[in-house]
């Protein structure tokens, strides 16, 4: 199945629910809600056959825009085809539904996800932060935050 | 090697007997001993620890200079050379380490990142900024990495650093760089 | 049923009868075996691995940070010290999603090309080098750590010449490679290759055929190659389970596609396809077919440019979105870049392989001995540096 076979039967399987198609992009991408996500997940696994998340990017788009996450999904066989999902969520409510049941490496990389931005991936069973300190404050790479001044009492800012 | 010499270390006497009785001060008899064969500890972090184990392996050699047995626990060693970027999340436990090997102690300071932060000194949120913030460093070896024999020259530091200890004068030699954090 | 049959079924590893009180054991961060600061919480019963957990973060350097503050030529410093092994990919990965914004105008000239693969399959030998012979160590063999190192040296005092560096170095930049190489350098390389061959036999006599290790790694650690896909492994540890995916064959990038070279996978030869041995014997595998790309680049490496004249010196990255992949020795390095035309990236997102690859570690441990966790652990082949970037 190439990536325009993906892309149409991901149109006809769910119509309207697919907000933005772009397959001009450097990285063809499908845009949908958060809520669409977890049956969307699915139906690229089971039926797509797209078997191997490659990679969980979440990005910071800024005041106005909100986070986004960034799913490269591909087909583990000779042909290596994929595609990428966007996600686009506000920061008030920045939670997608957790796909860690489809793809068992989502596991890490949301714990990444919300470690660094702070998005909330619900049904995660353990959403904890994974790369900074358990005792972290804040999200690092949102675009507004600052690093602490002082850790546990160690000068932090040097410079 | 060392820049002590050993001649200096074991006088011997002019009577017929000089090959047999050797007169020396304890001081640098242990002294001796202490340096040369110095037990560093198995604790690399990050890129420089390829370095260390370099400067352990065929090529460069630290068991020319009485140093080799890398050691897997702190309990057995008296050298820490801290190789690597030391992060917010392992602070403590260099510092707990530290804490557990027995004195008299060494530590070289090994790479950029833990001589000062290295390249991640103005970003690196998540970066300590110099292990000597938490614990004591006797040499510091700059690079990114430090190069095998920048190492070696690290350990000759320590070695003639531990030749002018005193056994009756207990606090060490030199000036401790004042903590930051107790 | 004698009695000596139930006494060996009553010592068999898991026999109810020597079921005993478990016990949650902290391995590192400081372990020797760990390859840096990895800690695993382990659950155990006596001697067996019920479960056990990686904790990762010991060595969060805050790359993806840097990235969106320094500049794009700035950046490609960051990621040598991603994979510090294999920094050569590192670079060429990074710099590969930068050059795709760019779009199809942007021709890599040919001998940076030719470059980039022969400083890459070096690097790629250089790391499994210490791999395997890290690994030797892990399980109990000292002498091959001192006989990878040997020719470990020879590589990095080439890459010294090349470009300066043992290590990190910042060598493959956007828009080609920095510093030409010269004839002396590539003779220097050919020759190498000559020397490197019969080593490999001499690994094989040490390692692979030694019946202690293949009795320490065989059956040991199986990973089947579904759960190895469903963790996103990538690069020996998924072609140790049998699976040919291989990027520079699959999607060749840059010039691949133009040299010959097979892609070993696990056969399970010495037990189950998967095994920790199978993962060892892909390394060494790895190495030959590195070597035979070298030779061939070697013979055909053209004269010229080595780097585009369109990127200028202050690069400023056309606005896009781009995700690329390489084959790196540990698998697929990637990197999502977002530029909005500024010298600084907006944002840049490293899939480091050794990030999936050591998240599998739980399911492939459980119910195995304590011993066997390091053995697995070193199959696996992590550097710390890009999993916790």
């Amino acid at each position: 199945m190439e990536r325009g076979a993906i892309v149409a039967e991901v149109r006809k399987a769910f119509g309207e629910r697919i907000t933005e198609v772009d397959e001009a992009a450097l990285e063809p991408f499908v845009r949908c809600e958060a809520s669409t996500w977890p049956d969307l997940a699915r139906f690229l696994k089971e039926r797509c056959g797209l078997d191997m998340l490659v990679c969980l990017s979440g990005i910071d788009r800024g005041k106005g825009v909100g986070l986004e996450a960034v799913y490269n999904l591909e087909r583990c066989d000779a042909s290596r085809v994929g595609i990428a999902v966007k996600i686009r969520v506000p920061y008030e409510a920045a939670v997608i539904p957790s796909v860690e049941t489809v793809w068992r490496t989502a596991d890490w990389h949301e714990r990444e996800a919300w470690d660094l931005l702070g998005i909330r991936f619900e049904g995660h069973h353990n959403l904890v932060r994974i790369l900074c300190a358990e005792d972290w404050e804040g999200h690092p790479l949102r675009k507004d935050y600052k690093s602490p001044d002082r850790y546990h009492g160690i000068k932090n800012n040097v410079v | 090697m060392s820049h002590i010499h050993d001649q200096e270390l074991l006088m011997g006497t002019d009577s017929p007997l000089q090959d047999n009785i050797l007169i020396t001060q304890v001081d640098k008899l242990v002294n001796w001993t202490r340096r040369s064969s110095v037990w560093p500890m198995t604790f690399g972090l990050a890129c420089c620890a390829i370095e260390m184990m370099a400067t352990g392996a065929s090529t460069y050699d630290i068991d020319r200079f009485g140093s080799g047995p890398f050691r897997a626990t702190p309990r057995q060693a008296d050298l820490m050379i801290v190789a690597g970027t030391v992060s917010h999340k392992m602070a403590p436990r260099v510092k707990r380490l530290f804490d557990q090997m027995p004195e008299p102690k060494f530590v070289i300071a090994m790479g950029a990142c833990t001589v000062s932060g290295g390249p991640y000194i103005k970003h690196g949120y998540h970066v300590l900024k110099g292990v000597d913030r938490i614990i004591p460093v006797d040499v510091y070896v700059p690079g990114c990495p430090p190069r095998p024999e920048a190492l070696l020259e690290g350990l000759f530091r320590i070695q003639e650093k531990m030749q002018r200890e005193r056994l009756l004068d207990r606090t060490r030699v030199g000036v401790r760089p004042k903590l930051l954090v107790e | 049923m004698s009695s000596e049959a139930t006494s060996t079924a009553a010592l068999a590893p898991g026999g109810a009868d020597l079921r005993t009180e478990e016990m949650l054991l902290n391995m590192g961060p400081q372990h020797p075996a760990t390859h840096g600061v990895l800690r695993v919480m382990v659950r155990t019963d006596g001697e067996m691995v019920l479960d056990c957990e990686p904790h990762v973060g010991y060595l969060h350097r805050c790359f993806e940070k840097h990235c969106e503050n320094v500049t794009t030529l700035q950046a490609v410093l960051y990621t040598d010290r991603l994979d510090y092994l294999t920094a050569m990919g590192n670079n060429w990965g990074f710099c590969m999603a930068v050059e795709k914004l760019y779009g199809p105008e942007l021709v890599i000239p040919e001998r940076a090309q030719y470059i980039r693969v022969i400083c890459q399959e070096l690097n790629r030998i250089a790391s499994h080098l210490l791999a395997i012979g890290t690994y030797g160590m892990d399980v109990g063999a000292i002498t091959p750590f001192l006989y990878c190192f040997r020719e470990r040296e020879k590589i990095l005092t080439i890459f010294e010449h090349i470009c300066g560096q043992r290590l990190n170095y910042n060598y493959i930049r956007p828009g080609g490679v920095a510093y030409d190489v010269d004839d002396a350098m590539l003779a220097l390389i050919g020759d190498f290759c000559s020397y490197f061959l019969p080593k490999i036999d001499e690994y094989d006599d040490l390692l692979s055929g030694n019946d202690i290790f293949v009795k320490r790694t065989a059956n040991v650690g199986v990973l089947s190659a579904k759960l190895a896909i469903d963790y996103g492994c990538t690069g020996p540890v998924l072609r140790g389970s049998g699976v040919p995916r291989d990027l520079r064959k699959d999607k060749p990038y840059g010039i691949y596609e133009r040299f010959e070279f097979d892609v070993p996978v696990g056969s399970g030869e010495h037990g189950t396809v998967g095994d920790c041995f199978d993962r060892y014997m892909v390394r060494v595998r790895e190495m030959r077919e590195s070597t035979r790309i070298v030779r061939q680049a070697l013979k055909s490496i053209p004269g010229g440019e080595i780097r585009s004249a369109k990127i200028k010196a202050k690069i400023r990255p056309p606005k896009g979105e781009a995700f690329t992949r390489i084959e790196n020795s540990r698998g697929d390095l990637g990197f999502y870049v977002v530029s909005d035309g500024k010298e600084v990236l907006y944002r840049v997102k490293c899939r480091a392989p050794s990030f999936h690859n050591i998240s599998v570690l739980p399911e492939i441990s459980r119910g195995s001995m304590l011993a066997d966790l390091i053995a697995i652990i070193g199959s696996l082949d992590i550097v710390l540096g890009e999993v916790d970037r």
